[in-house]
Formats: C-alpha cells, structure tokens, sequence
C-alpha cells in the first residue's frame, strides 16, 4: 500500500486548448477522473520535448484549476510561463497534443471547516491556483479578498471568470503598469486589520512568501504558502527540492517541497537557512 | 511463439527473480514508488545510502539538468541507520520487495559500524558498500578513487558481516584504472560490483557567475553517461568475468539494459530515468525480456557478458 503520493497517476492526456494570456499560456488538459482527486494545491508533473528529448526531467506546475463537465469530463488548467526550453515547449503544444503527466501531486492548501475571512495572495504566475482555491472556498462560506502583484502588468494573471469568487481584487506592479504601483506586503497589515483576515493563502517568489511570514509573524494569522524549489521527479526520490523546516519537536529538517509541499505552513519554514544547512544533527 | 525468457539473476548467493533493480539514491527507501508499481515486481530495492547518523546533506540547489542528464549534489541525506532499520526495512519486507542496504561512512570504521548494526537484520538479500558518492564533504574521502582504502573498508566490512550477507562494493568511474580497483575490494571479499557511481560534474550559473550547485561539484548521473557504464562493466568484466556486475549508469530503455548486460551485467539498476518516468523500472524489465527472446535467449544469464564472445557471428 502507497503512503505517498497515494492519489497520482501517470497518464497519457491531450491538450484541448492553448492560448496566450498576457505573458502566460492558458494550457487546458483533458484528464478524465484525475479531476476527482485534484485540490486546490497540487501539482502536476509533464514530460517535455517528446521522445527524443534532451530534456530528461519533468516539468512541475501549479494546477490552476480543474473542472468536471459533461462536454469534456475531467479538465485540468494550468498557467505556463515561457521561461526555460521545457516551459517553451509545453507553451507550443496545440490542441490535440498528448502529454506525459502525472498528478496530483504534492499537498493542498487546508480548508476551513467554518466561514473565515480569507485573504489570497499571488505573485505573477503564482495566482494561478489561488481562483480554483477561491472557488472552493467561497463555496465553504468564506469572505475572499485577493492581493495580485508582478514586476510589470502583462505578468499580472487574473482572467474575468476567475474573478467572481473575490471580494475584492487589488492589484500591484513595481513599474506601476497596472494598479497600484509598489509590492503586495506594503499595506499587508492595515489590510489584514481592516477585513479581519483569518487566513493567508500565498503562492509566488519566495521571496514573497518570505515577506508576508515575517510581516504576519506578530498576529493570529495563519499562513499557508506553496514554495516554489526546482525539482527533478516531483514524487519524492531524488531529494533534490528540500527545504529547511521546523517540525513539531522544534527540530530542523530538510523536508521535501514536492511530497510535504508545496503547500506549507509558512512560519514552519526556516527561511533564513534556505540554499543553507541547519546545524548538524 | 517464443518460450519466456527466464529472467532470475544472482549476485553472490542472492537470487533475484528479475535482473531490474532501483539504484541507490535515486528511490529514497521505496515509499514513493510504490504507488506507480508493486515493489516485489522488481528484482530488489536497493535504498538510498545510509550512514551512521542522521543527516542533512548539503545546501541547494541540489539539482541541474544538463544536456541528457542532471547533475546532484544531495550529500547523503537520511535518516541514519538505526531509523533507517526501525521503519524503512520492515516496511520493505511486508510489501514482499527483496531488499539490498545500501550504507556509507566518512571513515573505515563507520562502514564496520553499519555492517554490524546490519548482521542481526533478517530478510535483507544483499548490502551494497557505497564508497564512490562523490558528495561527500571532501572529495578526499570518495574511497574507491584509493585502492588501499577501498580495500580497507571492504575488508573491515567483510569482517564483520560474516560470510554469508553478499556485498556488493560501489566504484566510481573517476580513476584511472578500474579494473585494479574491482581486484583490490574483490580479494578483500566483496561479491559482487555496483558499476557505476555518478561522473563528478559542475555546472556555472552564467548569470551568478559562479558555480550553480550549493555543493559546487555534483554527480552527473542520466543516458549522458551511459557509455561510460558500458566501458567501465565491459573493462571490469574482461578482467573479472566470474564477479558478478550490477550495472547501472544512464539506463532509461530496454535496449540500454541490454547494453550492460551484454557488457558484463548481471543486474541492472535504474536511477534517474525513475526521476523522469516513476514506472521506468515496469518498462524496461519487459522491454528487456523481449528483446532478449527476440535475439534467442532462453535465460538472462546466457546474454551477460555476450559481447565478450570470441570471433564469429
């Protein structure tokens, strides 16, 4: 019996859309009933550039969202930033494609079991799961106010449908493109104040999930981020996505991002010994 | 319509139903991939090494991906060997895998340590001796570049273990002569030879302009070194055909399995392309018995070492 990774699948699936958002692609896969056991959280793991690749490891990505209708069955989105040749090739993948995959993966964000006020914070690409995470939920009863903030406006994502769940949306670029002009943290506790957040739910940079931990660290606000660390399998074997955190006991390890994450407890996480070692054993 | 291949393999006096095996390092301790495929499928778990301590390897990143193949520099993270035998052994041997301990130390004795925390547990088939990691804290210590002191952690190893655990001595292919290495831990009584261990690589970070991996070097392990398996088992093989080989380097096909069998393997492990496809180990083990029936054999064993035959067709 599997402990880990006890939901994924590997699967052969096809894309049945790609479009351009911004500076995004909107991937959308028909998964069938890997759909059931997706949460908001997970990720999925692709194999790029075909066979004959060069490229030996797969890809992970934030599922965005998944629905389950009765035109296509299971769908599953997810928003790909061009970056390297893997994200690149994924990116020019058209409709009919098939790809590699294998999901879900990871951990998800908790889900209160009563109505909180919620606050969803994404840095570029990194909104990408938190509409699918607003959905769910609003559907619990919950109030959700969403902060967005990039380098320049194209790298905001945030499509019209993803809006209907929020509260309120506030956006921030450093250029000023879009919104306001400054960095998600700079009015974090005046917002979290005046709506009476009860919970952070992060994705983006680490460096901003770094932020918003010291920032929410002197309040009652529990704070949920998805780390982003490069992987090599993304199903817990090559020990390559560690991160130092601190367990119940007070001990330091060096966790997995893949199978203990993505989504984690951001004051568990020792940021200050990130790309470092904690003490010897 | 072909008979099956009969696809058993033995290292020393361990029998494995199938000659497919994980390679250490590079499927923790078998949690993980037992939701893609039912461990006792393969011939053997070999886990990730274990030293005597827990340990938190070294700092990232850890990984870069290179042109068919990645480098690591993980630095032997674990739980240590008393944890390691508490809960990942027992765990193992009800899922029915058969079981190879993989164990490394920083000085000669720990290796003995290991070996003797490893005599009173029942139900393992083999203990490889990992003494070519090259993550360890100083490149100094990669034991199996030093044939005195490979000799000498095999012999202490042998030792205490007693005669009936077969040991499997890890070497890497950094040196200059191989086949002197497999003699030298060979006479101090290893039975049989894990070929090979991770190539020491270093990638720079062009825009940091410095040397990307938190470790500086790392191991390059994928199909970028596979012909460097294949060289080191068919040279080692030439020199020692009656020790067993369990090879292992860049292995993602059927037909790559094939190659070092054909070298000299007898086993064949498989690391990273685990990484990149989690039933790798399922594909290839059929891929394998295919094409061995394809080209007439009756059992793996007639294949190993087959392109060391004399003249002929």
């Amino acid at each position: 019996m599997a402990t880990i990774n006890k939901s994924a699948v590997q699967q052969i699936v096809t894309v049945l859309s790609n479009k351009r958002v911004g500076a995004y692609h909107q991937i959308l896969l028909n998964v069938g009933d890997i759909v059931k056991s997706c949460r908001p959280g997970n990720f999925v793991a692709i194999s790029v550039g075909g066979d004959a690749s060069k490229m030996i490891l797969r890809r992970a990505f934030a599922i965005s969202r998944t629905s389950d209708s009765s035109q296509y069955g299971g769908t599953m989105e997810l928003i790909v930033a061009p970056h390297g040749a893997g994200s690149r090739w994924l990116c020019a993948q058209s409709e009919g494609s098939e790809l590699d995959i294998v999901a879900p993966l990871g951990t998800a964000f908790g889900i209160p079991t009563e109505p909180i006020n919620a606050l969803l914070i994404g840095g570029g690409y990194g909104s990408a799961p938190l509409f699918g995470l607003a959905d769910l939920l609003k559907s619990r009863g919950c109030k959700v106010d969403m902060l967005l903030g990039a380098s320049v406006g194209s790298k905001i994502y945030a499509p019209m449908e993803g809006k209907r769940s929020v509260n309120s949306l506030k956006i921030y670029t450093e250029d000023g493109s879009m919104g306001e002009t400054g960095r998600v943290t700079q009015s974090l506790l005046e917002i979290i104040e005046n709506r009476n957040i009860d919970v952070i739910y992060s994705c983006g940079p680490m460096g901003m999930l770094q932020a918003i931990t010291e920032l929410v660290s002197a309040t009652e606000v529990i704070h949920q981020c998805a780390v982003e660390e490069s992987m090599a399998c993304g199903i817990g074997i090559c020990m390559t996505c560690v991160l130092p955190v601190t367990k119940a006991d007070g001990t330091t390890s060096m966790l997995r991002s893949c199978i203990d994450g993505p989504v984690m407890d951001g004051s568990s996480v020792r940021w200050d010994l990130v790309g470092k070692v904690p003490d010897s054993l | 319509m072909t008979m099956p291949v009969d696809m058993s393999t033995t290292l020393g006096n361990a029998w494995f139903p199938s000659p497919i095996f994980t390679a250490s390092g590079c499927a923790s301790s078998g949690k993980e991939l037992a939701q893609f495929f039912p461990l006792k499928d393969i011939g053997a778990v070999v886990t990730k090494s274990v030293m005597t301590k827990p340990r938190h390897g070294r700092p990232t990143p850890r990984m870069a991906e290179t042109p068919s193949g990645m480098l690591n520099s993980i630095g032997l993270q674990g739980p240590g060997i008393d944890a390691f035998l508490a809960n990942d052994v027992p765990w193992l041997l009800e899922q029915k895998a058969r079981v190879i301990v993989s164990i490394a130390g920083e000085t000669i004795e720990e290796y003995s340590t290991l070996a003797r925390k490893l005599r009173s547990i029942s139900g393992i088939s083999a203990v490889e001796v990992n003494i070519s990691c090259p993550n360890v804290e100083n490149r100094g210590l990669v034991f199996a570049c030093d044939p005195d002191a490979s000799r000498r952690v095999i012999d202490g190893v042998r030792k205490t273990i007693g005669g009936e655990l077969p040991i499997i001595a890890k070497l890497s292919p950094d040196v200059t002569d191989l086949p002197a290495i497999a003699r030298g831990v060979v006479d101090a009584g290893a039975d049989a030879l894990a070929l090979i261990n991770t190539v020491l690589g270093m990638v720079i970070n062009i825009d940091s302009m410095r040397p990307h991996l938190g470790g500086k070097t790392g191991g390059l392990s994928g199909p970028a070194i596979k012909p460097v398996a294949v060289r080191a088992i068919y040279q080692v093989h030439a020199a020692l055909p009656q020790v067993p080989i369990l090879g292992m380097g860049g292995v993602s096909t059927g037909r790559d399995a094939l190659e070092l069998i054909l070298a000299g393997a007898s086993g064949v492990s498989v690391g990273t392309a685990s990484f990149g496809n989690p039933t790798a180990l399922i594909q290839i083990r059929d891929e394998l018995q295919t094409l061995l029936a394809a080209r007439g054999f009756a059992t793996l064993s007639q294949a190993v070492g087959y392109a060391h035959r004399e003249e002929g067709p």
